[in-house]
Protein backbone atom coordinates (compact mmCIF):
# COMPACT_ATOMS: atom_id res chain seq x y z
CA UNK A 1 0.00 0.00 0.00
CA UNK A 2 2.98 2.23 1.16
CA UNK A 3 4.74 1.18 -2.11
CA UNK A 4 1.67 2.16 -4.34
CA UNK A 5 0.97 5.48 -2.69
CA UNK A 6 4.63 6.28 -3.59
CA UNK A 7 4.30 5.41 -7.13
CA UNK A 8 1.27 7.67 -7.24
CA UNK A 9 2.30 10.39 -6.13
CA UNK A 10 5.78 9.88 -8.25
CA UNK A 11 2.90 9.79 -11.24
CA UNK A 12 1.35 13.21 -10.04
CA UNK A 13 5.54 14.60 -9.64
CA UNK A 14 5.83 13.79 -13.63
CA UNK A 15 2.33 14.78 -14.81
CA UNK A 16 3.27 18.09 -13.12
CA UNK A 17 7.06 18.40 -14.36
CA UNK A 18 5.81 17.61 -18.03
CA UNK A 19 3.03 19.99 -18.01
CA UNK A 20 4.91 22.74 -16.25
CA UNK A 21 7.87 22.13 -18.96
CA UNK A 22 5.23 22.34 -21.56
CA UNK A 23 4.05 25.63 -20.77
CA UNK A 24 7.52 27.08 -20.58
CA UNK A 25 8.03 25.18 -24.39
CA UNK A 26 5.25 26.61 -25.52
CA UNK A 27 6.98 30.33 -25.28
CA UNK A 28 10.28 28.75 -26.28
CA UNK A 29 8.82 26.53 -29.15
CA UNK A 30 6.62 29.71 -30.33
CA UNK A 31 10.00 32.16 -29.79
CA UNK A 32 11.98 29.61 -31.89
CA UNK A 33 9.32 29.13 -34.73
CA UNK A 34 9.10 32.83 -35.41
CA UNK A 35 13.32 32.84 -35.08
CA UNK A 36 13.45 30.02 -37.41
CA UNK A 37 11.39 31.70 -40.44
CA UNK A 38 13.02 34.86 -39.80
CA UNK A 39 16.58 33.26 -40.14
CA UNK A 40 15.87 30.81 -43.19
CA UNK A 41 14.85 33.83 -45.69
CA UNK A 42 17.53 33.78 -48.56
CA UNK A 43 19.40 30.46 -47.08
CA UNK A 44 21.20 29.85 -43.73
CA UNK A 45 24.79 30.21 -43.25
CA UNK A 46 27.12 29.22 -40.05
CA UNK A 47 27.97 32.81 -40.60
CA UNK A 48 24.54 33.87 -40.45
CA UNK A 49 23.64 31.70 -37.21
CA UNK A 50 26.68 32.71 -34.98
CA UNK A 51 26.47 36.22 -36.05
CA UNK A 52 23.60 36.04 -34.03
CA UNK A 53 24.46 34.16 -30.94
CA UNK A 54 28.49 34.39 -30.15
CA UNK A 55 28.53 36.56 -27.78
CA UNK A 56 24.71 36.77 -26.75
CA UNK A 57 24.06 35.78 -23.13
CA UNK A 58 20.45 36.85 -24.00
CA UNK A 59 20.12 33.95 -26.24
CA UNK A 60 22.44 31.93 -24.21
CA UNK A 61 20.16 31.93 -21.52
CA UNK A 62 17.15 31.78 -23.27
CA UNK A 63 18.24 28.58 -25.11
CA UNK A 64 19.75 26.73 -21.79
CA UNK A 65 16.35 27.08 -20.43
CA UNK A 66 14.74 25.46 -23.59
CA UNK A 67 17.12 22.92 -23.46
CA UNK A 68 16.58 22.42 -19.65
CA UNK A 69 12.73 22.57 -20.51
CA UNK A 70 13.32 19.58 -23.23
CA UNK A 71 15.21 17.28 -20.81
CA UNK A 72 12.21 17.34 -18.38
CA UNK A 73 9.62 17.04 -21.35
CA UNK A 74 11.02 14.50 -23.86
CA UNK A 75 12.48 11.77 -21.64
CA UNK A 76 8.70 11.70 -19.46
CA UNK A 77 6.41 11.50 -22.92
CA UNK A 78 9.21 8.98 -24.26
CA UNK A 79 8.02 6.82 -21.22
CA UNK A 80 4.75 7.06 -21.34
CA UNK A 81 4.89 6.20 -25.12
CA UNK A 82 7.13 3.12 -24.52
CA UNK A 83 5.46 2.09 -21.31
CA UNK A 84 2.19 1.50 -23.15
CA UNK A 85 3.54 -0.21 -26.43
CA UNK A 86 6.20 -2.17 -25.10
CA UNK A 87 4.40 -2.82 -21.36
CA UNK A 88 6.76 -5.91 -19.85
CA UNK A 89 9.63 -5.14 -21.42
CA UNK A 90 11.46 -2.91 -19.04
CA UNK A 91 12.92 -0.73 -21.63
CA UNK A 92 10.20 2.43 -20.62
CA UNK A 93 12.83 3.83 -18.14
CA UNK A 94 16.37 3.14 -19.50
CA UNK A 95 15.41 4.42 -23.02
CA UNK A 96 13.75 7.92 -21.07
CA UNK A 97 16.78 8.24 -19.23
CA UNK A 98 19.42 7.58 -22.33
CA UNK A 99 17.22 10.14 -24.03
CA UNK A 100 17.69 13.01 -21.13
CA UNK A 101 21.12 12.51 -20.73
CA UNK A 102 21.60 13.36 -24.04
CA UNK A 103 19.57 16.27 -24.40
CA UNK A 104 21.49 17.43 -21.52
CA UNK A 105 24.94 17.15 -22.45
CA UNK A 106 24.52 17.56 -26.18
CA UNK A 107 22.31 20.40 -25.51
CA UNK A 108 24.07 22.30 -22.77
CA UNK A 109 27.28 21.63 -25.17
CA UNK A 110 25.20 22.88 -28.40
CA UNK A 111 24.27 26.11 -26.38
CA UNK A 112 27.71 26.60 -25.63
CA UNK A 113 29.03 26.10 -28.70
CA UNK A 114 26.78 28.77 -30.38
CA UNK A 115 27.53 31.01 -27.53
CA UNK A 116 31.55 31.19 -27.85
CA UNK A 117 31.31 30.33 -32.00
CA UNK A 118 34.53 28.16 -31.46
CA UNK A 119 36.64 30.66 -29.81
CA UNK A 120 37.11 28.14 -26.60
CA UNK B 1 -13.28 -19.90 -34.82
CA UNK B 2 -11.73 -16.79 -34.26
CA UNK B 3 -10.87 -14.11 -31.18
CA UNK B 4 -13.75 -11.59 -29.96
CA UNK B 5 -13.42 -8.31 -32.17
CA UNK B 6 -11.63 -5.42 -30.54
CA UNK B 7 -11.58 -1.56 -30.52
CA UNK B 8 -10.32 -0.58 -34.04
CA UNK B 9 -10.39 2.32 -36.24
CA UNK B 10 -14.54 2.84 -36.59
CA UNK B 11 -14.17 3.10 -32.55
CA UNK B 12 -11.30 5.95 -32.85
CA UNK B 13 -12.70 7.79 -35.85
CA UNK B 14 -13.15 11.32 -34.34
CA UNK B 15 -11.29 14.21 -34.24
CA UNK B 16 -9.94 14.40 -30.57
CA UNK B 17 -8.26 10.77 -30.98
CA UNK B 18 -6.66 12.26 -34.36
CA UNK B 19 -5.33 15.25 -32.31
CA UNK B 20 -4.02 12.72 -29.68
CA UNK B 21 -3.04 10.78 -32.43
CA UNK B 22 -0.61 13.74 -33.99
CA UNK B 23 0.51 14.67 -30.92
CA UNK B 24 2.05 11.20 -30.32
CA UNK B 25 3.86 11.30 -33.29
CA UNK B 26 5.23 14.43 -33.75
CA UNK B 27 6.63 14.05 -29.93
CA UNK B 28 7.65 10.43 -30.35
CA UNK B 29 9.65 12.07 -34.10
CA UNK B 30 10.67 15.29 -32.07
CA UNK B 31 12.38 13.75 -29.39
CA UNK B 32 13.94 11.28 -31.87
CA UNK B 33 15.49 14.19 -33.71
CA UNK B 34 16.57 16.19 -30.77
CA UNK B 35 19.66 14.37 -30.24
CA UNK B 36 20.55 14.74 -33.55
CA UNK B 37 20.06 18.41 -33.60
CA UNK B 38 22.18 19.42 -30.68
CA UNK B 39 24.71 17.53 -32.20
CA UNK B 40 24.83 19.73 -35.52
CA UNK B 41 24.79 22.28 -33.29
CA UNK B 42 27.60 21.70 -31.32
CA UNK B 43 29.60 21.58 -34.12
CA UNK B 44 29.77 25.28 -33.65
CA UNK B 45 32.95 24.45 -31.07
CA UNK B 46 34.86 24.38 -34.74
CA UNK B 47 34.13 28.13 -35.06
CA UNK B 48 32.31 29.15 -38.01
CA UNK B 49 34.10 27.22 -40.37
CA UNK B 50 34.10 24.27 -39.01
CA UNK B 51 29.99 24.98 -38.14
CA UNK B 52 30.24 25.59 -41.95
CA UNK B 53 31.56 22.39 -43.20
CA UNK B 54 29.34 20.18 -40.83
CA UNK B 55 26.49 21.98 -41.71
CA UNK B 56 27.14 21.43 -45.56
CA UNK B 57 25.85 17.97 -45.16
CA UNK B 58 22.42 19.41 -44.50
CA UNK B 59 22.38 20.59 -48.44
CA UNK B 60 21.10 16.84 -49.33
CA UNK B 61 17.73 17.26 -50.39
CA UNK B 62 16.84 14.53 -48.15
CA UNK B 63 17.72 17.11 -45.11
CA UNK B 64 15.82 19.74 -46.70
CA UNK B 65 12.74 17.38 -46.92
CA UNK B 66 13.54 16.78 -43.34
CA UNK B 67 13.94 19.99 -42.06
CA UNK B 68 10.40 21.28 -43.42
CA UNK B 69 8.86 17.88 -42.12
CA UNK B 70 10.40 18.47 -38.60
CA UNK B 71 9.05 22.44 -38.60
CA UNK B 72 5.76 20.92 -39.25
CA UNK B 73 5.56 18.62 -36.71
CA UNK B 74 6.89 21.29 -34.47
CA UNK B 75 4.07 23.65 -35.33
CA UNK B 76 1.90 20.28 -34.70
CA UNK B 77 3.21 19.83 -31.47
CA UNK B 78 2.89 23.42 -30.12
CA UNK B 79 -0.71 23.59 -31.69
CA UNK B 80 -1.99 19.91 -29.91
CA UNK B 81 0.19 20.50 -26.64
CA UNK B 82 -1.28 23.93 -26.07
CA UNK B 83 -5.08 22.50 -26.26
CA UNK B 84 -4.31 19.64 -23.66
CA UNK B 85 -2.92 22.42 -21.75
CA UNK B 86 -6.29 24.16 -22.22
CA UNK B 87 -8.01 20.65 -21.89
CA UNK B 88 -6.52 20.16 -18.30
CA UNK B 89 -5.75 23.41 -16.91
CA UNK B 90 -8.81 25.90 -18.58
CA UNK B 91 -12.56 26.04 -18.07
CA UNK B 92 -14.35 23.10 -19.60
CA UNK B 93 -15.70 23.92 -22.64
CA UNK B 94 -15.56 20.39 -24.40
CA UNK B 95 -13.12 19.26 -26.33
CA UNK B 96 -11.61 21.85 -28.18
CA UNK B 97 -12.73 20.34 -31.62
CA UNK B 98 -12.19 24.20 -32.98
CA UNK B 99 -8.56 24.56 -31.65
CA UNK B 100 -7.99 21.12 -33.78
CA UNK B 101 -9.00 22.62 -37.16
CA UNK B 102 -7.20 25.68 -36.30
CA UNK B 103 -4.08 23.44 -35.21
CA UNK B 104 -4.41 21.95 -38.43
CA UNK B 105 -4.55 24.68 -40.26
CA UNK B 106 -1.68 26.45 -38.46
CA UNK B 107 0.48 23.15 -39.21
CA UNK B 108 -0.14 23.39 -42.92
CA UNK B 109 0.14 27.34 -42.74
CA UNK B 110 4.03 26.40 -40.96
CA UNK B 111 4.88 24.12 -44.13
CA UNK B 112 3.41 26.98 -46.52
CA UNK B 113 5.38 29.58 -45.06
CA UNK B 114 8.62 27.16 -44.58
CA UNK B 115 8.67 26.86 -48.11
CA UNK B 116 8.21 29.82 -49.09
CA UNK B 117 11.48 31.55 -47.08
CA UNK B 118 13.36 29.08 -47.45
CA UNK B 119 16.27 29.16 -50.46
CA UNK C 1 -35.88 -13.42 -48.43
CA UNK C 2 -37.25 -9.93 -48.92
CA UNK C 3 -34.85 -7.18 -50.80
CA UNK C 4 -35.31 -4.76 -48.31
CA UNK C 5 -33.90 -7.44 -45.26
CA UNK C 6 -31.06 -6.44 -43.55
CA UNK C 7 -27.76 -8.48 -43.02
CA UNK C 8 -26.89 -8.49 -39.60
CA UNK C 9 -24.27 -9.84 -38.10
CA UNK C 10 -24.05 -10.92 -34.75
CA UNK C 11 -21.44 -12.34 -32.33
CA UNK C 12 -21.98 -15.81 -31.52
CA UNK C 13 -19.80 -17.32 -28.92
CA UNK C 14 -17.44 -15.97 -25.81
CA UNK C 15 -14.01 -14.95 -25.99
CA UNK C 16 -13.60 -17.03 -29.02
CA UNK C 17 -16.38 -17.79 -31.69
CA UNK C 18 -17.79 -16.04 -34.68
CA UNK C 19 -20.13 -13.76 -36.38
CA UNK C 20 -23.36 -15.66 -38.05
CA UNK C 21 -25.38 -13.63 -40.42
CA UNK C 22 -29.20 -13.22 -40.01
CA UNK C 23 -31.46 -11.55 -42.29
CA UNK C 24 -33.77 -9.35 -40.13
CA UNK C 25 -36.72 -7.74 -42.00
CA UNK C 26 -36.54 -4.15 -42.22
CA UNK C 27 -39.37 -1.79 -41.05
CA UNK C 28 -39.55 1.74 -39.86
CA UNK C 29 -38.72 3.63 -36.52
CA UNK C 30 -36.29 0.24 -36.06
CA UNK C 31 -33.51 -0.11 -33.53
CA UNK C 32 -30.68 -2.48 -33.22
CA UNK C 33 -32.49 -3.19 -29.97
CA UNK C 34 -35.61 -4.03 -31.85
CA UNK C 35 -33.04 -6.18 -34.76
CA UNK C 36 -31.88 -8.06 -31.70
CA UNK C 37 -34.94 -8.94 -29.83
CA UNK C 38 -36.38 -10.62 -33.48
CA UNK C 39 -33.24 -12.58 -33.75
CA UNK C 40 -33.67 -14.09 -30.46
CA UNK C 41 -37.56 -14.65 -30.69
CA UNK C 42 -37.93 -15.83 -34.67
CA UNK C 43 -34.44 -16.76 -35.70
CA UNK C 44 -31.95 -18.36 -32.68
CA UNK C 45 -33.80 -18.60 -29.15
CA UNK C 46 -30.12 -19.51 -28.19
CA UNK C 47 -28.81 -15.61 -28.57
CA UNK C 48 -28.15 -14.47 -25.63
CA UNK C 49 -27.99 -10.57 -24.80
CA UNK C 50 -29.15 -7.92 -22.12
CA UNK C 51 -31.78 -5.32 -22.31
CA UNK C 52 -34.21 -4.07 -19.58
CA UNK C 53 -35.69 -0.72 -19.99
CA UNK C 54 -35.72 -0.60 -23.58
CA UNK C 55 -36.36 3.59 -22.99
CA UNK C 56 -32.78 4.86 -23.02
CA UNK C 57 -32.62 5.53 -18.83
CA UNK C 58 -31.24 2.16 -17.85
CA UNK C 59 -27.92 1.17 -19.76
CA UNK C 60 -28.10 -2.33 -19.50
CA UNK C 61 -28.58 -3.10 -23.16
CA UNK C 62 -25.43 -1.19 -24.39
CA UNK C 63 -23.25 -3.31 -27.03
CA UNK C 64 -20.71 -2.71 -30.08
CA UNK C 65 -22.50 -1.67 -32.70
CA UNK C 66 -20.55 -1.64 -35.95
CA UNK C 67 -17.27 -0.80 -34.37
CA UNK C 68 -19.12 2.21 -31.69
CA UNK C 69 -20.46 1.29 -28.18
CA UNK C 70 -23.84 2.71 -27.97
CA UNK C 71 -27.03 1.82 -26.43
CA UNK C 72 -29.18 -0.11 -28.87
CA UNK C 73 -32.33 0.88 -27.58
CA UNK C 74 -31.43 4.54 -28.76
CA UNK C 75 -29.87 3.44 -31.99
CA UNK C 76 -32.11 3.77 -34.86
CA UNK C 77 -30.91 1.55 -37.71
CA UNK C 78 -31.48 4.23 -40.07
CA UNK C 79 -28.66 6.34 -38.08
CA UNK C 80 -26.18 3.59 -38.40
CA UNK C 81 -26.71 0.50 -41.07
CA UNK C 82 -23.85 0.93 -44.03
CA UNK C 83 -26.00 -0.05 -47.07
CA UNK C 84 -27.95 -3.05 -45.78
CA UNK C 85 -25.60 -4.39 -43.35
CA UNK C 86 -25.26 -3.77 -39.25
CA UNK C 87 -22.68 -5.57 -37.20
CA UNK C 88 -23.39 -6.26 -33.27
CA UNK C 89 -20.76 -7.47 -30.44
CA UNK C 90 -20.72 -7.55 -27.11
CA UNK C 91 -18.69 -3.93 -25.61
CA UNK C 92 -15.15 -4.43 -26.16
CA UNK C 93 -12.98 -4.08 -23.17
CA UNK C 94 -15.17 -6.55 -20.85
CA UNK C 95 -14.79 -10.43 -20.83
CA UNK C 96 -17.73 -12.15 -22.58
CA UNK C 97 -19.78 -14.56 -20.84
CA UNK C 98 -21.91 -15.24 -23.51
CA UNK C 99 -22.97 -13.85 -27.19
CA UNK C 100 -23.64 -10.16 -26.42
CA UNK C 101 -23.84 -10.13 -23.03
CA UNK C 102 -20.03 -9.02 -20.87
CA UNK C 103 -18.90 -9.74 -17.34
CA UNK C 104 -19.19 -6.34 -15.62
CA UNK C 105 -18.32 -7.27 -12.92
CA UNK C 106 -14.40 -5.59 -13.00
CA UNK C 107 -16.45 -2.27 -14.10
CA UNK C 108 -17.92 -2.11 -11.04
CA UNK C 109 -15.01 -3.60 -9.07
CA UNK C 110 -12.76 -0.33 -10.25
CA UNK C 111 -15.86 1.76 -9.51
CA UNK C 112 -14.97 0.83 -5.67
CA UNK C 113 -11.48 0.61 -6.39
CA UNK C 114 -11.60 4.42 -7.01
CA UNK C 115 -13.53 5.23 -3.94
CA UNK C 116 -16.18 5.84 -6.08
CA UNK C 117 -19.18 5.20 -2.92
CA UNK C 118 -20.24 8.15 -0.92
CA UNK C 119 -19.40 8.63 3.20
CA UNK C 120 -20.33 10.74 5.01
CA UNK C 121 -20.14 11.46 9.07
CA UNK C 122 -23.79 12.92 10.10
CA UNK C 123 -26.14 10.40 11.44
CA UNK C 124 -30.01 10.86 11.71
CA UNK C 125 -29.67 13.07 14.36
CA UNK C 126 -28.11 15.87 13.00
CA UNK C 127 -28.89 18.95 11.32
CA UNK C 128 -29.47 18.43 7.27
CA UNK C 129 -25.96 18.96 5.68
CA UNK C 130 -26.09 22.53 3.67
CA UNK C 131 -24.74 22.48 0.22
CA UNK C 132 -24.97 25.47 -1.54
CA UNK C 133 -26.79 24.59 -5.52
CA UNK C 134 -24.54 27.45 -7.03
CA UNK C 135 -21.09 26.62 -5.35
CA UNK C 136 -18.72 25.83 -7.79
CA UNK C 137 -18.02 22.38 -6.38
CA UNK C 138 -22.05 21.38 -6.79
CA UNK C 139 -21.87 23.20 -10.30
CA UNK C 140 -18.82 20.54 -10.89
CA UNK C 141 -20.67 17.63 -9.44
CA UNK C 142 -23.82 17.64 -11.54
CA UNK C 143 -21.86 17.93 -14.60
CA UNK C 144 -21.30 14.23 -13.82
CA UNK C 145 -23.76 12.63 -11.49
CA UNK C 146 -26.05 11.51 -13.77
CA UNK C 147 -23.68 8.77 -15.19
CA UNK C 148 -26.22 5.34 -14.30
CA UNK C 149 -22.74 2.23 -14.69
CA UNK C 150 -23.97 1.81 -18.49
CA UNK C 151 -20.29 0.67 -19.43
CA UNK C 152 -19.91 2.52 -23.02
CA UNK C 153 -17.50 4.97 -22.16
CA UNK C 154 -15.11 1.96 -21.16
CA UNK C 155 -15.72 0.10 -23.82
CA UNK C 156 -14.49 2.83 -25.63
CA UNK C 157 -11.65 3.72 -24.02
CA UNK C 158 -8.11 2.90 -25.73
CA UNK C 159 -6.28 3.34 -22.20
CA UNK C 160 -8.20 1.09 -20.65
CA UNK C 161 -7.65 -1.81 -23.32
CA UNK C 162 -3.59 -1.44 -23.11
CA UNK C 163 -3.44 -0.73 -19.34
CA UNK C 164 -5.77 -3.85 -17.81
CA UNK C 165 -5.42 -1.51 -14.25
CA UNK C 166 -6.23 1.55 -15.49
CA UNK C 167 -9.44 2.73 -13.39
CA UNK C 168 -11.15 4.11 -16.28
CA UNK C 169 -13.21 6.97 -17.36
CA UNK C 170 -16.82 6.22 -15.36
CA UNK C 171 -14.92 4.96 -11.96
CA UNK C 172 -13.01 8.45 -12.41
CA UNK C 173 -16.10 10.58 -12.89
CA UNK C 174 -17.58 9.19 -9.91
CA UNK C 175 -14.70 10.13 -7.98
CA UNK C 176 -14.31 13.18 -9.38
CA UNK C 177 -18.18 13.97 -8.20
CA UNK C 178 -17.38 12.67 -5.06
CA UNK C 179 -14.38 15.20 -4.58
CA UNK C 180 -16.95 17.79 -4.94
CA UNK C 181 -19.33 16.48 -2.42
CA UNK C 182 -18.49 18.77 0.80
CA UNK C 183 -20.08 16.02 2.84
CA UNK C 184 -17.84 13.03 2.17
CA UNK C 185 -14.81 12.41 4.43
CA UNK C 186 -12.66 9.92 2.63
CA UNK C 187 -11.04 12.47 0.25
CA UNK C 188 -7.55 11.67 1.45
CA UNK C 189 -8.24 7.81 0.56
CA UNK C 190 -9.38 8.99 -2.71
CA UNK C 191 -7.32 10.72 -4.14
CA UNK C 192 -4.89 7.97 -3.28
CA UNK C 193 -6.73 5.55 -4.79
CA UNK C 194 -6.99 8.06 -8.40
CA UNK C 195 -3.09 8.97 -7.78
CA UNK C 196 -0.42 6.85 -10.23
CA UNK C 197 -0.38 4.14 -13.32
CA UNK C 198 -3.80 2.81 -13.00
CA UNK C 199 -5.11 6.08 -12.07
CA UNK C 200 -5.72 9.66 -13.34
CA UNK C 201 -2.44 10.34 -14.77
CA UNK C 202 -2.95 7.17 -17.15
CA UNK C 203 -5.65 9.09 -19.39
CA UNK C 204 -4.26 11.07 -22.99
CA UNK C 205 -7.50 13.07 -23.52
CA UNK C 206 -7.82 10.87 -26.31
CA UNK C 207 -11.78 11.86 -25.89
CA UNK C 208 -13.64 8.71 -26.84
CA UNK C 209 -15.18 8.32 -23.68
CA UNK C 210 -17.05 11.63 -23.93
CA UNK C 211 -17.48 10.99 -27.73
CA UNK C 212 -19.60 8.30 -26.67
CA UNK C 213 -21.39 8.91 -23.51
CA UNK C 214 -25.04 8.63 -24.38
CA UNK C 215 -25.52 11.04 -21.17
CA UNK C 216 -23.28 13.54 -22.29
CA UNK C 217 -20.98 13.41 -19.64
CA UNK C 218 -17.38 14.43 -20.06
CA UNK C 219 -15.33 12.25 -18.16
CA UNK C 220 -12.53 13.86 -20.02
CA UNK C 221 -13.34 16.84 -17.83
CA UNK C 222 -13.61 15.19 -14.67
CA UNK C 223 -10.38 13.55 -15.25
CA UNK C 224 -8.67 16.71 -16.05
CA UNK C 225 -10.28 18.05 -12.58
CA UNK C 226 -8.75 14.77 -10.59
CA UNK C 227 -5.45 15.39 -12.46
CA UNK C 228 -5.17 18.98 -11.28
CA UNK C 229 -6.09 17.94 -7.68
CA UNK C 230 -3.75 14.61 -6.94
CA UNK C 231 -0.75 16.71 -8.46
CA UNK C 232 -1.32 19.70 -6.30
CA UNK C 233 -1.69 17.41 -3.66
CA UNK C 234 1.46 15.32 -4.17
CA UNK C 235 3.42 18.56 -4.66
CA UNK C 236 1.46 21.15 -2.30
CA UNK C 237 -1.16 19.67 -0.40
CA UNK C 238 -4.84 19.91 -0.45
CA UNK C 239 -7.21 21.22 2.08
CA UNK C 240 -7.58 17.61 3.12
CA UNK C 241 -4.27 16.92 4.04
CA UNK C 242 -0.90 16.17 1.82
CA UNK C 243 -0.29 12.87 -0.72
Amino acid sequence: MGQALNQGVMQAKLWYAQRISAMVLGICVAAHLAMIFYAIRGGLTAQEILGRTQGNVLFAFFYEVFVLACFIHAPIGINNILQETFPRSGIAKPTACVLGLLILVLGSTAVVGVYSGGTL
Amino acid sequence: MSARPRLDSRAKSHLSYFAYASHRFSGLLLACFLPLHFLMLSQSLRGAQGFEQSLALTDLWVFKFGEWALVILLAVHLAGGLRLLILEFGPWNGLRKGWIQLSTLFGIACGLLFLYLAN
Amino acid sequence: MSNTDLKVKVWRGAEQGEFVEYLVPRNPNQTVLDVVTYIQRKLDPTLSYRFACRVGMCGSCAMTVNGVARWTCRTHVSQIVQGDALEIAPLNNLPVIKDLATDMREFFNKWKGAVGFFKGDKTRYDDFAKVQPDSQERQLANAGIECIGCGVCYASCEVVESRPNYLGPAALNRAWTLTNDVRDVQQIERMRAVAGDAGCHACHSQGSCTEACPKSIAPTASIAGLKKLVARAAVRGSKWGKL
